[in-house]
């Protein structure tokens, strides 16, 4: 059994993830980078993506991200994003009706913070259907 | 007689407050539980943030280059308090020392000639600091419709103040807010926001480990400040809205017991008024009887 790298996934709201795993991938602002046992201590910023979980040479899980910010110290890796979904619960189907209609949304908007809003929300909902490609 | 009458209805009205302070009660100590377990559950986020913090911070300071967000903009002129408190009533003096405290800190700035903003998280605020301070209330920030605090409720506001003082409105950031350590017990807390206070305790153990840092430590530093400000306030709201159920479970409790000793003293003299009646009209039959 090869080292293990403890990884712990938080968002503002709660714990989600504290396990140990073989290689963790990290979509890291200067592109992507994988974290074995005893990296080197590293802080990095990450940018809207996939991270991705390798058991063996499987690729186990992938959970999107909104951005957040990485921290590898003594062979324990921490990821503080704001947002984190499992790629595997997010549904095609779902995310393009809500993507179409965000559009509408952004389209009936009768004021400007409502229209922002709605950007916002179908900017982030393309991430996410970006993310399942 | 009518005062029978009277004491009838006022034992019955105080019995009806008495079942809604009971029931909200009982609703602020279910809501206490979730507030508590949400305040929890956004520690470790928070923890690791300040660590984060606090190792990249401390190589800044004292830098010419350093963000203003961690600098500041070297005055303090201009002022912007924050002011978050509940959005409902009877909840003892949650509120009101909330208000209180940004009051005094408003006063204690303008008499040294700052200038001073606030902004209302919370209806409450609002109410209180209106009559005297209305002129300087920039606006207010409706929570009320949120059941549960989430992160996307402190987003917005801390967007707000980044985007003023990106505007450069203001040099300094202060928020109000109770922090909750007990049932019986709030703190209300006046936190520095902007510049960013460094959190001192995690300094020490993060320092013994050298970091690489990808890009490098000014664009980290540089995203991480408006993230941890959200955090910052979101945590702040958290800790309110624990407070909150606190204070009004505390508050509640109490009105039920006031409520219910009331009810005896009333119930007593009820009886008593009852007896006399009967009493006197016993003598009122008697002696009727015995003039004949």
């Amino acid at each position: 059994m090869a080292d293990m790298i403890t990884m712990d996934l938080v968002s503002p709201e709660k714990l989600l993830l504290s396990d140990e795993f073989e290689m963790v991938v990290l979509p890291g602002a200067e592109g992507d980078f994988g974290v074995l046992a005893g990296h080197s201590p590293v802080t990095s910023s990450l940018r809207p993506g996939v991270i991705s979980i390798y058991e063996g040479d499987k690729e186990k899980e992938r959970i999107f991200v909104n951005g957040g910010f990485a921290e590898i110290s003594n062979d324990k890796l921490t990821v503080l994003a704001e947002e984190a979904v499992y790629v595997a619960d997010l549904d095609r189907a779902n995310l393009e009706q809500r993507i179409q209609d965000a559009r509408e949304d952004e389209e009936d908007a009768k004021d400007d913070e409502t229209r922002r809003r709605a950007a916002e929300n179908r900017d982030h909902l393309q991430q996410l259907l970006d993310a399942m490609n | 007689m009518a005062n029978l009458k009277e004491l009838k209805n006022r034992i019955s009205s105080v019995t009806s407050t008495q079942k809604i302070t009971k029931a909200m009660k009982m609703v602020a100590a279910a809501k206490l539980r979730h507030a508590e377990t949400a305040a929890n559950a956004a520690r470790p986020y928070a923890e690791r943030m300040d660590s984060m913090m606090a190792s990249l911070a401390s190589g800044m300071v004292g830098r010419e280059d350093a963000p203003k967000l961690l600098a500041g903009t070297g005055s303090d002129q201009r002022q912007l308090v924050v002011v978050a408190t509940g959005e409902r009533g009877l909840c003892g003096g949650f509120n009101n020392s909330i208000s209180k405290a940004a009051a005094q800190k408003i006063d204690r700035l303008m008499s040294q000639g700052k200038d001073v903003k606030v902004l209302c998280v919370g209806k409450k605020g609002r109410d209180a600091l209106k009559r005297k301070y209305g002129h300087l209330i920039l606006d207010l920030v409706d929570l009320s419709g949120s059941k549960r605090i989430g992160f996307d409720d402190a987003q917005p506001i801390a967007q707000r103040v980044l985007s003023m003082f990106e505007a450069d409105e203001f040099d300094v950031c202060t928020i109000f807010y109770a922090k909750f350590i007990s049932v019986l017990t709030q703190e209300v807390t006046e936190q520095q926001i902007i510049p960013a206070s460094i959190p001192d305790g995690a300094a020490d153990e993060s320092n013994d480990v050298v970091y690489e840092y990808e890009p490098d430590e000014e664009e980290i530093l540089a995203e991480l400040l408006p993230r941890n400000l959200s955090v910052q306030v979101f945590r702040a709201l958290l800790e309110n809205a624990a407070s909150e159920q606190g204070a009004r479970m505390s508050a509640m409790e109490n009105a039920t017991r006031n409520a219910g000793e009331m009810i005896d003293k009333l119930t007593l003299q009820y009886n008593r008024e009852r007896q006399a009646a009967i009493t006197s009209e016993l003598i009122e039959i008697i002696s009727g009887a015995e003039a004949l």
